[in-house]
């Protein structure tokens, strides 16, 4: 989102602000905000995605006005919300297989067109084991039939409840349970993993988009426009995770910021297959200065380290750089 | 058990899980101390005053600055600005312009005639200030804002003391200065004019006054013995400026020499520039990075053409000519005599030496303590040694400039009227400081510095006009909006936005609250407040 700065003290950077007009504030900015993930979710301190939940929703409630329902993988975010028999949404939520969120809520989405119910909307929901592993096939099915779900994907990079394991959204030269911090290639391997905005971009849906909890108009912005459309929509949030990525509970908006500033995550939208924005970096950071919060990285430094892994990384983000053009 | 197949218990929300047992530090908000604020001489809360102007509300801005400091069209024209040599802004870009803000909201209050509030109510209680410069105005002000009756007797024809006898028309206009004076006497301060008070204590018991604060100024010229011929003409700067106010230009010739190298040395040679001298320099002992003068007011100078012979020393007047020995400094700054001799021409001699204070209306006080020339009194109440009688301004020990006078004035009147109800003031605890390591810089957008525009230098130069001129109002606007608000709560709801337990609670525009039962204390609120305006404590065990 590419907006003129129309406040110095803090331009748009922040929540909100007492002196920004009032539609230029956010969602969660607004004592008014939905709270849909409510208080006394079992997330762990400083939890990107219970973070970047509460955001998408409330400003889908919002676009939406109330009437939304959403279906969940399993993964953290069904698990710390609700634990048998207690809720911590307060939304319609439906939860059924890991696997299988894509296709709850085309199912949802089909019986709300039967019923002619036009108004009610939906909203799938997982992490990205449950999307871009367990749940790849039912969310390819979703994007090829056009069905009217948006599905979002919060990706903290690796099956976090099940004690950080790798998935294929884990990135290179991370250590997980599944892959070691050993070796002379220590960490997730180089040259594998999926990349699922590209992924559904190439399903040529409607709407695809990525984002991080950083920039809460960017995502706010982004969830209204997947929601001003209709047929299969695509977002894919960046939540860093502190237990998963071994980094302080009040790094993760921090780690997400840096992730977009380093290039390392690019944060873009497209229609129908079509790139057609991208978020600038505002001041580049080396991949390294990133890397260097998070325990899982920290094998690339040190003595001996491994600087060639460092490099490789590094020359991934410029790569992004130069692919998504990020830099004026 | 009347439930559903295979539910034994009751569903229910979340909220029944108290989430804020786990946590080992609690979010506290906090204020603290901006640099800008601790560095002020005047005292100003000025966060607070461009907290106000950055909406727009340029009323309360000047309505919350005038709290402190009566005279912030006058302020925002001659104060050195050390705020803004502090100000954390400059470790991003540049600091931000406080003082031409500041000159703005002054400027606005005349355009639009804003009064002062009436005290709330009469003491009873009579005071007496003597002399009407910056330090006696701000105590009137400020006692009479107390309640109490004050009487400012003035020996000058017209208030301001040096600000209207020191200050040169092109750096404080006098409809300006005028302007905050009125003010001040229209809030109930009786000025005498034309009343000089050669005996404190006889004036006091003639005019019953219960209390006195003194700040007569330094308006006697210091001596500096120079050999000199018969028909040298050698001039006092104090002398020539108080001249160009009283309408009697003094002749200074085409080529003038002034000795000193303080503010006031500048001050008269950029006079003699305007008075119509082809040459004016500047003749010092020291070097430039040793000069005494403010390096804006030097930098200004030497744009209008004012020479300056460094580490130089006048030996002889003649004339027509000046002896002039060369200088140099000893390891320990001090300037030693050279023995080598040069001529410098120049049909006179000003010499701005500093200034010493009458303190004849002191005789016969008993407990006064003078030294040095000037009255000591207790930094924290500047209360002399006479119970009752404070002073301050040029007259005691202290920096002497216009802000530091103010500031006296304000500390005096608080104590004197503290003094007054036989009560003593106990100093307020100061905030922590609002470190630049204390910010998120992340949040603030880029926004250079607005430089104010100056005078034309062929304009400044064949007259008194003003040299700074002020900004407009949307750039004004800009201004107070580069703030950073160090250290206070600058109403961003980033907090509100950012606790993943939604344990921040927004109670009304600007305040919020943490909701102990939720918050995990994992320290999103504050590593992500731009102002620094939360601290981690860590829980009690």
């Amino acid at each position: 989102m590419d907006e003129p700065v129309k406040f110095y003290q803090t331009g748009t950077f922040t929540v909100g602000n007492r002196l920004l007009p009032k539609e230029q504030r956010t969602v969660q900015a607004s004592r008014q905000r939905g709270n849909a993930l409510n208080s006394g979710h079992r997330a762990c301190q400083g939890c990107g995605e219970a973070l970047g939940a509460r955001y998408v929703v409330d400003a889908a409630l919002r676009a939406a006005e109330g009437r939304l329902i959403a279906a969940n993988a399993t993964g953290c975010l069904e698990v710390f919300s609700t634990p048998y028999p207690e809720t911590s949404w307060q939304l319609p939520w439906i939860h059924s297989l890991f696997g299988n969120a894509a296709a709850v809520g085309t199912g949802i989405a089909a019986a709300l067109k039967v019923k002619g119910r036009r108004d009610v909307r939906v909203i799938a929901q997982g992490g990205d084991g449950g999307t871009t592993d367990i749940g790849f096939g039912c969310l390819s099915g979703m994007f090829e039939r056009n069905d009217d779900v948006l599905y979002v994907c919060y990706d903290n990079q690796g099956y976090m409840n099940t004690g950080v394991q790798r998935s294929s959204a884990t990135p290179p030269g991370a250590r997980t349970a599944t892959t070691m911090a050993v070796g002379p290639e220590p960490g997730a391997p180089f040259g594998q993993g999926k990349n699922l905005p590209l992924i559904a971009m190439a399903h040529a849906i409607p709407y695809v988009a990525t984002a991080t909890v950083a920039d809460l108009h960017d995502l706010e912005a982004k969830v209204e426009r997947a929601m001003a459309l209709h047929g299969a929509r695509y977002l894919h949030v960046l939540v860093p995770c502190p237990l998963g990525w071994g980094a302080a509970s009040h790094d993760t908006v921090r780690l997400a910021r840096l992730a977009k500033e380093s290039g390392i995550f690019p944060v873009f939208e497209a229609e129908h297959g079509e790139l057609t924005a991208v978020s600038k970096i505002r001041r580049r950071v080396p991949a390294a200065e990133y890397l260097r919060l998070q325990k899982r990285f920290a094998h690339l430094f040190g003595e001996p380290g491994h600087p060639e892994m460092l490099a490789a990384i590094q020359a991934g983000a410029d790569r992004n750089v130069r692919r998504f053009g990020l830099e004026d | 058990m009347d439930k559903p197949f295979a539910i034994t218990l009751d569903p229910g929300s979340s909220l029944a899980n108290k989430t804020g047992s786990w946590r080992t530090e609690r979010p506290v908000y906090t204020d603290r101390l901006p640099p800008c604020n601790a560095t002020c001489p005047a005292g100003e809360d000025i966060q607070g005053w461009l907290f106000r102007a950055e909406s727009g509300d340029y009323e309360a801005a000047w309505r919350h600055l005038v709290r402190d400091n009566p005279l912030p069209a006058v302020m925002g024209r001659v104060c050195y600005h050390g705020c803004e040599g502090a100000c954390n802004r400059a470790k991003l870009d540049e600091a931000v312009g406080i003082n031409s803000v500041e000159r703005f909201l002054g400027d606005e209050a005349i355009r639009r005639g804003w009064a002062f509030e009436p005290p709330a109510a009469e003491s009873g209680r009579r005071v007496l200030v003597v002399g009407a410069g910056p330090s006696g105005l701000s105590a009137a002000y400020h006692l009479r804002r107390l309640g109490h009756a004050v009487t400012v007797a003035e020996a000058g024809a017209a208030a301001g003391g040096m600000m209207r006898y020191g200050i040169p028309k092109y750096r404080l206009p006098r409809e300006v200065l005028d302007a905050e004076v009125a003010r001040i006497v229209a809030l109930g301060v009786e000025l005498q004019l034309g009343t000089r008070v050669d005996r404190i204590a006889e004036a006091m018991q003639a005019g019953a006054y219960d209390a006195a604060f003194l700040a007569v100024g330094a308006h006697i010229a210091k001596r500096a013995f120079i050999p000199a011929g018969d028909s040298a003409r050698i001039l006092d700067a104090v002398a020539l400026l108080r001249s160009m106010e009283d309408g009697a230009t003094p002749v200074l010739g085409r080529r003038v020499a002034v000795y000193g190298g303080g503010n006031t040395a500048l001050d008269v040679a950029r006079t003699a520039k305007r008075l119509g001298a082809t040459e004016a320099v500047i003749v010092y002992r020291r070097t430039r990075e040793r000069m005494p003068a403010h390096d804006l007011e030097v930098e200004e100078a030497l744009e209008e053409g004012v020479q300056v012979k460094w580490l130089s020393t006048v030996a002889h007047a003649e004339a027509g000519t000046l002896t002039i020995e060369k200088m140099r400094l000893d390891e320990h700054g001090k300037p030693q005599p050279t023995g080598e001799y040069e001529t410098l021409e120049a049909d006179s001699l000003v010499l701005a030496l500093g200034q010493d204070v009458d303190l004849a209306l002191l005789a016969g006080v008993p407990g006064l303590d003078v030294r040095d020339g000037v009255v000591q009194v207790d930094p924290q109440t500047m209360m002399t040694g006479h119970p009752g009688l404070f002073a301050g301004g040029d007259m005691v020990p202290a920096e002497r400039n216009v802000t530091v006078a103010v500031g006296h004035g304000k500390k005096a009147a608080r104590h004197i009227d503290a003094w007054l109800r036989g009560t003593a003031l106990a100093a307020e605890p100061k905030h922590g400081p609002a470190l630049f390591e204390r910010l998120n810089p992340w949040y603030y957008s880029d926004a250079p510095k607005t430089e104010r525009e100056q005078l034309e230098l062929a304009r400044r130069t064949d007259g008194f006009d003003e040299v700074q001129h002020g900004l407009t109002e949307e750039n004004a606007l800009f201004e107070a909006r580069r703030c950073l608000s160090c250290g206070n709560c600058l109403q961003c709801d980033n907090c509100y936005g950012v606790c993943p337990d939604n344990a921040v609670k927004k109670l009304a525009p600007g305040r919020y609250a943490v909701d102990y039962d939720y918050c995990k204390g994992c320290g999103l609120c504050a590593v992500e407040c731009p102002c620094g305006a939360i601290d981690m404590v860590a829980e009690q065990t």
